[in-house]
């Protein structure tokens, strides 16, 4: 349990994503666009499910209020963090239920250790939870001895992989059957080449079923804590969760301290935009709610940090706490479906993780609010109208003060300023492009240094810019109001013949 | 009602003609028209790099420039975008930007919201795609975007839907970004070419015979793509087909550079 564990050598078998020091996104992006079969697979997979949504946020008549609700209610919630969660502590303590705070990562992970530990857990399955996932706990217990084992479907696949997930609510949804199917091969002895989905699925069932009913403890997320009652609510497809904590006698939450909500009223308005933003289903298929341990069994939940309250003391960034990990952001970005997940190279990819991973980690996660073509569809998707796209603009400030934005880039922009504050120049600069461009051969100008016309044609160079034309246009309107102008207005070149128009 | 024209920079020195026609619309409408010759860029391009020093002088030089207009009018929701959104850190409490700020808008939405124009009259008959640029959607509400939930008019749909035999085509994904996003084109140079690809393919399917936009940034990468495919869907910006132009010429296969359309 000391904090050396921490920093042995077995680190390097947590996933690969933690590993390099500075992630860059382009680069992985170009990879996974690479093989562009995929890329359109994985692209139409996501927006399939973004229809879906469309579909069940356009059945209820009042979305939009719904989601001004949920905001409200976040926003209110995170102002009284503090408050909300001494309220769920003393409620939940009063229901039988353990709580534990931890500042970090380190901490969440060395008291779940230690209960387990204290029980004598040599087995343990786990549903899904993106904190645990954030801290890395699964490496962390096997490291200890003890095994775990990832019960969602998804999170089983990508965990016998020894992949992260690549997407927080569907985390193997950068695979095809056929690569389950391998995979189930290789670790679950199913028939090689196999890739009927109800084969593969009832494969994995009996699989799991087998570790639920040998584990020692169940470890899940929790999706919405409520203060009021001090009970937890933890929302799965699958039934998984259920299964993993009703078995064992011993379960553990964990949960981020975002995931708290003042009263059980409150959660009405949450379930009903969380299951329909993820997945364009009313409502997940088991909403189980946790209000103390079973008799004779213990229960106990972690509160976790891990930079949260940093978020929550920053003005610009602090909305990102309302974040009800819907997964609907990632869904409808287009960056992200074209990329795929683990191109974030961060536990919580796409839009939202491009905010919350440069909060953790600025310089690891540095290109992540570049990789944004700031479409905003995803401020406009999210159901607790968390501002996206204007926080991962502000996040590109952040990071050019801090020097994270390539030298050459801040460089080049101060000479563009420079250039455009003169009008002069700037007319100038223009014309020599135009004059010279037409000019270069094609070689030159189509290289491997112009990203631009790697795919793309630059665009035509018209021999006049407007200001140009509008002078022209000007001086022939003047000198058509003067009576002494013989030509009649009707030939006047009030369009002058150039570029576009042809 | 004095209008101040303000030219994106790229239009200025690409795309020259896009400034003409929204200088013509504009005069249709009967309006004095100015280009301020001092003006150049709204610093989008450094703002969205990061840079957010580098474009304050240029939101002063807009300021300067255009604070004598009652009206700024310019045929891009992006820059707009940038002077509504993205200004107010640069004059906090600056009345005179507030108010300058009120009165800068996109023409569309010049036309629809100012000068209450319901429908453009004039005659295109061909099957236009139109992109629904994304600043121009979902920063200044020039349509309802497919994922909220609401009721919104389209301003640019509502201007084109006035034109004699103009078809607007059905797309797949109404409202995908098209993959340029500034320094997002070249910086995220595979990700944003296959947004621009897929684009077009939606088009192609669609039967799109002129691809128009609000934003001659979108049209400019959409354009380029279309070109190094040696595609034959014109392009033309909205206030091309409000002024009237005929459709371009597009020779299939041929670069930007050997189809330099001159003037001559």
């Amino acid at each position: 349990m000391s904090p050396q564990h921490d920093t042995s050598p077995q680190h390097d078998t947590s996933p690969q994503h933690d590993t390099s020091p500075r992630q860059d996104h382009a680069r992985a992006a170009s990879a996974f666009v690479a093989n562009r079969g995929r890329a359109t697979w994985h692209d139409q997979s996501l927006w399939f499910i973004r229809e879906k949504r469309d579909r069940a946020a356009a059945s209820l008549p009042e979305w939009e209020t719904l989601r001004e609700r949920a905001s409200q209610i976040k926003a209110h919630t995170v102002a009284k963090l503090a408050h909300y969660l001494e309220e769920f502590e003393a409620n939940a303590q009063r229901l039988g239920v353990k709580v534990h705070w931890a500042a970090n990562a380190e901490e969440h992970n060395r008291i779940v250790l230690g209960i387990l530990q204290q029980h004598g857990v040599r087995k343990v399955v786990k549903s899904k939870s993106m904190l645990t996932e954030e801290c890395h706990l699964n490496p962390y217990l096997e490291r200890h001895g003890l095994e775990v084992v990832d019960t969602d479907l998804g999170e089983r696949i990508v965990q016998l992989r020894q992949e992260p997930p690549s997407h927080i609510v569907l985390p193997a949804i950068h695979l095809k059957k056929q690569d389950v199917g391998d995979t189930f091969h290789q670790h679950l002895g199913t028939k090689a080449g196999a890739d009927d989905p109800q084969y593969l699925t009832e494969s994995a069932r009996g699989h799991l079923r087998e570790k639920f009913m040998a584990a020692d403890a169940g470890i899940t997320g929790v999706n919405f804590a409520i203060a009021e009652t001090g009970g937890v609510v933890v929302c799965t497809n699958e039934g998984n969760a259920d299964l993993g904590v009703a078995l064992p006698k011993l379960h553990i939450a964990c949960m981020g301290i975002e995931k708290i909500i003042p009263r059980a009223a409150d959660l009405g308005v949450f379930v009903r935009l969380l299951a329909r933003s993820a997945t364009g289903q009313p409502i997940t298929t088991y909403t189980s709610h946790f209000h103390g341990p079973r008799p004779g069994c213990e229960m106990h939940v972690v509160l976790v940090d891990n930079g949260r309250s940093q978020i929550r003391s920053s003005d610009e960034f602090r909305r990102s706490l309302a974040c009800i990990r819907c997964g609907a952001c990632m869904n409808t970005c287009p960056v992200y479906r074209r990329s795929g997940g683990h191109s974030y190279g961060s536990t919580v990819p796409g839009p939202i993780g491009s905010i919350l991973s440069p909060a953790m980690d600025a310089e690891k996660h540095s290109t992540l609010p570049f990789a944004c073509s700031l479409c905003g569809s995803c401020t406009d998707v999210c159901p607790v109208k968390i501002d996206l796209h204007h926080q991962l603009f502000t996040w590109r400030r952040e990071l050019a003060l801090k020097k994270l934005v390539p030298a050459t880039k801040r460089l080049s922009m101060k000479l563009l300023s420079f250039v455009l504050q003169r009008s002069w120049l700037f007319a100038l600069g223009g014309k020599l492009m135009r004059r010279l461009v037409p000019k270069l051969p094609r070689a030159l100008l189509y290289n491997r240094f112009n990203a631009w016309g790697r795919q793309r044609e630059l665009p035509p160079m018209p021999p006049q810019s407007f200001r140009e034309l509008y002078v022209i246009r000007k001086r022939d309107a003047a000198s058509a109001r003067e009576p002494a102008r013989a030509a009649p207005p009707a030939e006047l070149p009030s369009k002058p013949s150039q570029g576009d128009a042809a | 009602m004095k209008v101040g024209l303000f030219v994106p920079c790229y239009i200025d020195q690409l795309y020259p003609d896009v400034a003409l026609a929204t200088l013509e619309v504009l005069e249709r409408r009967g309006l004095q028209v100015e280009f301020p010759p001092g003006q150049t860029c709204c610093g989008q391009p450094m703002a969205n790099t990061g840079c957010t020093e580098a474009a304050r002088p240029l939101a002063e030089h807009f300021l300067r420039h255009f604070a004598p207009y009652d009206y700024v009018v310019c045929p891009s929701g992006s820059c707009v975008s940038m002077v509504r959104h993205h200004y107010d850190e640069y004059f906090p409490g600056d009345t005179a930007f507030a108010s300058l700020k009120a009165r800068t808008f996109e023409l569309c939405e010049f036309l629809t919201d100012v000068l209450k124009v319901d429908t453009w009259t004039g005659r295109f008959p061909y099957k236009v795609g139109l992109h629904q640029s994304c600043h121009g959607l979902r920063e200044l509400h020039l349509g309802k975007p497919s994922e909220l939930m609401n009721e919104a008019p389209n301003k640019v749909r509502q201007l084109l839907a006035g034109l004699e035999g103009l078809e607007l085509v059905s797309l797949a994904r109404p409202d995908e970004c098209c993959g340029f996003g500034g320094t997002f084109a070249v910086a995220e140079e595979a990700v944003s070419c296959m947004m621009g690809q897929d684009r077009i393919a939606d088009h192609n399917q669609a039967g799109t015979a002129v691809l128009t936009a609000a934003d001659m940034s979108c049209l400019m990468h959409l354009e380029g793509i279309l070109r190094r495919q040696g595609q034959t869907i014109a392009v033309m910006h909205v206030a091309q087909i409000l002024a009237g132009r005929p459709v371009p010429q597009i020779v299939a296969g041929a670069s930007a550079l050997v189809q330099l359309r001159r003037a001559s």
